[in-house]
């Protein structure tokens, strides 16, 4: 590496967007420092990594110069919390889906002067990073899309609506035909609502051209997580998670460009043998809630107790590129059907039933080589929560090492989790 | 000549393991600075093979060559050792408390551990003891002098406190008070337990298995025998110097 790696500053950029410049000061060094440590650490990380440390590097100024641009040309930016968000139609009326800030403890001394404390640690985080006025992405958008999966998130937007437009879109919690024909409904005010904000009315040909960039992304990570279930693993759980992660806030061509890149690259380390672990190492796969970036710290924990995680059964991972969108619809009503046709295959646990997400997580199981299940839950995400007491029973039925932890992002539980983990590994072992 | 050193989070245990017994042990409070206390007394057993296990083991591998298991692992070979038809642990330590299944051949299967917080710990009953003036002891045998008492409702550690003081001054008898404490904690380590699909050959362990009072309701709340060691809190630390004793033989 040519220089040493930096998370870089733009105090005249974040000024111009109204932050509290004083105080989101003190974030790039930390995140500097936590990057190196978690990540830059690591032993024998692909080449390629290098565009999404650069990625981090220029989180808070070089990307948000990009997404201003777009937004200054008159296009909608609209930030987002969930992967049940019709993105195409964002993409198709040129404009820009940023997945927003939600991960760091930071933010949620901010938000628990307003809201209660006994709420999930996302929602407090998302809604702290706003109030505090210490997150780019948020002050960047023209308005964020809210979803009613759970209860905390739809109460939450109607404070949120306070500080920055919020559009609410009711997601159904069951699968039936009529719960279809809802959201198709919710789908075509989403549209209204985004071309609104361009002043344009988006074609059926922009929406095509969407639906074949956003398939192509979600490609893109569907070929990187099945090389990287080769064992030995050609690269770490760490960083495919940031690279998950990335994928909310990156611009979606160049980015499918350069996870194909490190597929290609992958691909030769397969052929020549190179990985970032001995194939004897325990291989864990993830299930569960979303890791929204930084949160590193159950990955870290388990690669730093010499296990390797192997596949993130989560909205941040395979939830979000599991599914593609047919591209073969010849009118925009018929567009808008198979869109929603493919949001409808999200296993979220806000749905009932589900038993398909216990089927997903099995299979995900076995294609990942794994040999053990860590379930993370936020803290206070009751659908998760409940919803591992039916994976565990199918991990027992078949004899697949199962482990729930809950937690949120405060550090005082490391301790506590680092020796849960290295006895599941322990047990895994045998 | 094995050593299995347990740095828990109220004491550290110790136990000198040879030609297949126990020669030495002993149970002191943690001080400020554990690992100096562990390494002074390693220094008296300079060729001995050691294994540390307990919340301050990492902290222990930054300053001597030892090996580390958790205490899970440790007191699956512990218990195992004692009890060898165990299938099922229940720890309760100063700080967590677990339970741990076991296979036919004593491998851990599964296990669970409170969250973070203080709830059903010894810590918890510590702190309650001193809020009603007991020292430990004549906490447990209060408990056992009273038939009154129904459970307290709060497992915080802090609401307890204060579901404890106000009880104190409704002029509810502190034995009675000690024996709510009991019932309440017998109360959630038995459905801990029982959430884990535990079988028979239950064994206790960890320094809060010296409160008898809490074996006797434990029993009465689970329907089957506890079985406890003659001294519970080494169980970690005897089942650490047996991981040694094996590892040496494996190589």
């Amino acid at each position: 590496m040519s220089e040493a790696f930096q998370v870089k500053s733009d105090p005249e950029l974040w000024e111009k967007l109204g932050m509290d410049v004083a105080r989101f000061s003190g974030m790039p060094p930390m995140l500097t420092q936590a990057y190196t440590n978690m990540f830059l650490s690591q032993k024998n990380r692909p080449a390629a990594m290098v565009y999404f440390d650069s990625m981090v590097e220029n989180i808070h100024t070089g990307r948000i110069h990009e997404i201003m641009a777009v937004k200054e040309s008159g296009k909608p930016v609209i930030g987002t919390f969930c992967v049940y968000v019709p993105e195409e139609l964002i993409v198709a009326a040129g404009g820009v889906c940023v997945g927003l800030c939600g991960g760091a403890q930071g933010s949620i001394a901010d938000a628990e002067k307003i809201l209660p404390r006994n709420i999930c640690p996302m929602v407090k985080s998302a809604f702290g990073f706003k109030v505090g006025k210490i997150c780019p992405y948020f002050q960047a958008v023209d308005l964020v899309y809210g979803e009613t999966t759970c209860d905390a998130k739809k109460k939450t937007w109607e404070l949120l609506d306070h500080y920055v437009p919020t559009h609410v879109m009711e997601i159904p919690q069951m699968k039936r035909e009529r719960d279809k024909k809802l959201w198709v409904e919710e789908v075509k005010d989403f549209k209204v609502a985004v071309d609104k904000i361009s002043g344009t009315e988006t074609s059926f040909k922009e929406i095509a051209g969407a639906i074949t960039t956003i398939n192509a992304k979600r490609a893109a990570l569907q070929r990187l997580n099945s090389l990287r279930h080769h064992n030995p693993s050609p690269i770490s759980g760490k960083d495919m998670l940031l690279i998950e992660q990335i994928a909310f806030y990156d611009e979606p061509v160049r980015f499918a460009q350069k996870v194909n890149e490190l597929c290609n690259e992958l691909e030769l380390r397969i052929t020549d043998g190179i990985a970032v672990a001995p194939a004897s190492t325990p291989r864990i796969m993830v299930s569960g809630t979303p890791m929204a970036l930084p949160n590193w710290k159950l990955h870290n924990i388990i690669e730093t107790s010499g296990a390797v995680v192997v596949n993130e059964e989560s909205c941040i991972g395979t939830r979000y590129y599991k599914d593609l969108i047919d591209e073969g619809s010849t009118t925009m009503d018929q567009q808008l059907e198979r869109l929603t046709e493919r949001y409808m295959k999200i296993d979220c646990s806000c749905f009932t039933p589900n038993e398909e997400r216990i089927t997903q997580v099995i299979k995900e199981y076995e294609e990942s080589g794994a040999q053990g299940i860590i379930d993370y839950c936020l803290q206070f995400c009751h659908t998760y929560n409940i919803e591992a007491v039916k994976l565990r029973e199918a991990c027992e039925q078949r004899g697949i090492p199962f482990m729930a932890i809950e937690s949120d992002y405060s550090p005082d539980d490391v301790g506590q989790l680092q020796t849960r983990v290295e006895a599941f590994i322990e047990q895994i072992k045998g | 000549m094995q050593i299995g050193i347990d740095l828990g989070s109220r004491t550290l245990k110790a136990v000198v393991w040879q030609n297949g017994a126990i020669i030495h042990h002993q149970v002191t409070e943690s001080s400020f600075d554990p690992h100096r206390q562990a390494l002074a007394f390693l220094g008296q057993h300079p060729a001995a093979h050691i294994v540390a296990t307990g919340y301050g083991r990492h902290l222990l591998l930054q300053h001597t060559e030892l090996d580390v298991i958790t205490e899970i692992k440790a007191h699956a070979l512990g218990a195992r050792h004692l009890f060898p038809n165990c299938r099922t642990i229940l720890d309760v330590g100063g700080q967590d408390s677990k339970v741990i299944l076991l296979d036919e051949l004593g491998r851990v299967k599964s296990f669970q551990m409170n969250d973070k917080c203080a709830a059903g710990t010894g810590r918890f009953l510590e702190m309650m003891a001193v809020s009603l003036g007991y020292d430990l002891e004549g906490f447990g045998r209060a408990a056992a002098e009273t038939e009154v008492g129904a459970p307290i409702n709060s497992m915080c550690a802090v609401f307890a406190e204060s579901e404890v003081v106000s009880l104190k001054n409704r002029g509810v008898a502190p034995a009675a008070i000690a024996r709510s404490v009991h019932l309440a904690v017998a109360g959630r380590l038995a459905a801990m337990v029982a959430k884990c699909g535990y079988g028979d050959h239950l064994v206790f362990s960890g320094g809060v298995a010296n409160n008898t009072t809490l074996i006797a309701l434990l029993e009465k709340e689970l329907k089957v025998p506890v079985q406890v060691p003659p001294i519970p809190s080494i169980v970690g630390a005897l089942g650490a110097a047996l991981h040694g004793s094996r590892s040496l033989t494996q190589k």
